[in-house]
């Protein structure tokens, strides 16, 4: 990979940034996003998708949160109402400190300055009929850059992901491989300069050699530019790798969240615990014979009573159909948690007063 | 909330020196292809002819397209200085092919622009939009649809009496739910893509979005299939004034001359069918210049 990145001055208010004391670029409160399906007569509002069901938690500056789930677990879903691209019905989000959307706070256009984000499919996320360069040089204009500025900035942006501006600028999406695409992509979202960059499975589609060039690349522009990720992923393994702190998502809901270093080797929640387990070893003999975690997640659209996981799980209790188990103190970054009554001393789950659980 | 919006600083920081290798556009790749389909450029030549025919026809024409003659009815091919015979008033057939052209053009290509330019935003904005304005604006189109496209422009014209601008009208109006429907479908399947969904999140307005990302891959498709109906108009507007709702006599239009020949056909049957001839050539070119404009703009993405 061409090393032509070059280091320019932080723009003025990214020197306020306090990193040591790492406030919250980004929090959300109880976040809600309920799909409404229509049918029936006179297309009848008959149920609603919960995709994104109460879900908390806060970015620090300059860290990587990285989120896992299975598919439909409302992770594409949490990316696009960060960036307001669907609208939620209940919660709030706030960037640095402000609330969006309020009067006294962040219009939807500052938050979508400071936010941007990078789709997994890397052909689609490119208008077919515009030049690579013009696609990089569209978001400024929008904000007001003059064309011959936003050019530069586009140059500028493409030899920081590693294109040679003059050989990649002119050219169209289809004459790109994935990969380059991809940097195509990301120099996209960095050119309104964001302070926090979702990136929705940026990686998943591309080759693994190439992910992991990528992933360099995605470490390289986060040290230059003081960047803050929120990196959404199925890969375990690649999100191990790039993550300060993970949240685990299990059917709309937050099920386990902490230091990823504490997530992967101790994990407190039973579904974290099955989705660990279920990657695949290197050494054959660290082989496993059965599934960790079988059947498909309940549907959405009708999910179980108390723990939403309570169907899959192998210590499920009474208490578990009864009470939904809450996580408690999210706003703690250093916080180790899961929504999970064995984790809960109170709950009376038969695991909770023992010293560890039934893994362990 | 200062410190939230920051402002974008100008960098301007350009390594070298800009500007090698000049980007190639879409457009410009289509115009390249074009030069090279030969076939395509053969009948756009026979169109230009006609066209340039039509344009200069004053200067052109041999004779006066409406002066008639008792004596010299219905001859032949060839005959004394009428070289495509007269008709059966003893107008010079030639002429009157060639004013003819003026409306058959006219008809062929006026209607289609004008159903591109309504039927196209009327799509755009429906595909875009979605939602009960999309509901409102299809099944409107649906509505017009349900008629069988010559029914439709012969009841309107019907309705509002003959005459160019009549007809004008009536093809416009047929042709403008076709054009809608396309406009509507190539729109909806951009506005999924992430390429809008990515605009829409750098802050762009509706109608940036439209400007820069979904007209760009909207129009090809449109023009693609606006070219292949200007044939469809020109043969309908013949039909038109065949049936006697087009232009009135005694201006020379090839689908007027083919039905007032008609009588004669067993008196002169080549000079008779000469006006059918044209009809049949011009919509012929139109459509193999679209096959080649459509294969020219059907460039993978």
């Amino acid at each position: 990979m061409p090393d032509t990145v070059t280091r320019l001055d932080p723009p003025a208010s990214r020197l306020h940034d306090d990193t040591a004391a790492a406030p919250a670029l980004l929090s959300a409160e109880n976040l809600k996003k309920h799909f409404p399906i229509h049918g029936g007569m006179l297309n009848r509002r008959v149920a609603e998708v919960k995709a994104v069901d109460g879900v908390s938690f806060a970015v620090r500056k300059g860290e990587t949160l990285g989120v896992v789930g299975e598919s439909g677990c409302g992770k594409s879903t949490l990316a696009r109402l960060l960036i307001g691209l669907v609208r939620q019905d209940d919660g709030r989000i706030l960037f640095d400190g402000h609330a969006v959307g309020s009067p006294q706070g962040l219009t939807l256009r500052d938050l979508r300055r400071n936010v941007q984000i990078v789709f997994q499919d890397s052909d689609s996320s490119l208008n077919p009929r515009l030049p690579v360069g013009e696609s990089i040089a569209y978001g400024p204009q929008v904000h007001g850059m003059k064309r011959r500025a936003a050019r530069a900035l586009a140059h500028d942006l493409l030899r920081r992901v590693g294109l040679e501006p003059e050989l990649f600028a002119h050219r169209y999406p289809h004459e790109l491989s994935g990969g380059q695409k991809q940097r195509i992509n990301i120099a996209r979202a960095l050119a309104l300069e964001p302070r926090l960059v979702i990136l929705d499975e940026a990686v998943s589609a591309l080759d693994k050699s190439i992910e992991a060039q990528v992933l360099n690349l995605l470490r390289k522009l986060k040290e230059t530019l003081s960047l803050t990720y929120i990196f959404i992923s199925h890969d375990l393994n690649v999100v191990r790798y790039v993550s300060d702190r993970i949240l685990v998502m299990y059917l709309g809901e937050i099920v386990e969240t902490g230091p990823t270093d504490a997530v992967y080797r101790a994990p407190k929640h039973p579904y974290t615990k099955a989705l660990l387990d279920s990657r695949l070893a290197v050494d054959p003999r660290g082989r496993i014979e059965t599934a960790p975690l079988s059947g498909d997640p309940p549907n959405p659209i009708n999910p179980p009573s108390g723990c939403r996981f309570r169907t899959r799980c192998p210590y499920a209790e009474e208490v578990c159909a009864l009470q939904r188990p809450s996580l408690g103190g999210w706003q703690d970054h250093a916080a180790h948690l899961a929504a999970c009554h064995m984790s809960d001393p109170e709950s009376g789950h038969s695991s909770a007063r023992q010293t560890s659980l039934p893994w362990q | 909330m200062s410190e939230a919006t920051l402002s974008l600083p100008v960098r301007s920081a350009l390594g070298r020196a800009s500007g090698a290798a000049k980007p190639r556009g879409y457009w410009q790749n289509v115009g390249r292809r074009l030069s090279r389909d030969y076939v395509t450029l053969f009948f756009a030549f026979i169109i230009a002819v006609i066209a340039l025919a039509a344009v200069f026809a004053p200067f052109i024409a041999p004779h006066d397209p409406n002066a008639t003659s008792m004596v010299h009815r219905l001859k032949p091919i060839g005959y004394q200085s009428y070289l495509l015979g007269s008709d059966e008033l003893g107008r010079d057939m030639l002429s009157r092919l060639i004013y003819g052209g003026r409306i058959s053009l006219v008809m062929g290509l006026v209607p289609v622009c004008l159903a591109t330019s309504i039927g196209g935003l009327l799509g755009l904005a429906a595909g875009f939009a979605g939602g009960w304005i999309n509901a409102l604006i299809m099944r409107t189109m649906d509505v017009l649809y349900a008629f069988p496209s010559v029914l439709l422009a012969v009841a309107i014209s019907g309705m509002m009496g003959g005459g160019v601008f009549n007809s004008l009208i009536a093809l416009t109006l047929v042709f403008i739910p076709p054009l809608c429907r396309v406009a509507e479908v190539a729109t909806t399947q951009i506005r999924g893509r992430d390429f809008v969904e990515a605009a829409r999140a750098s802050g762009a307005s509706g109608l940036s979005i439209i400007l820069h990302h979904v007209l760009r891959n909207v129009l090809a498709p449109v023009l693609i299939y606006a070219s292949s109906l200007i044939s469809v108009s020109i043969l309908l507007a013949a039909g038109l004034s065949f049936l006697g709702l087009g232009v009135e006599p005694p201006t020379s239009d090839w689908g007027l001359m083919l039905s007032t020949l008609r009588q004669s056909i067993y008196v002169q049957p080549v000079v008779c069918a000469l006006p059918g001839a044209a009809i049949f050539l011009s919509s012929l070119c139109f459509n193999l210049v679209s096959d080649g404009l459509r294969q020219a703009m059907d460039i993978k993405t």
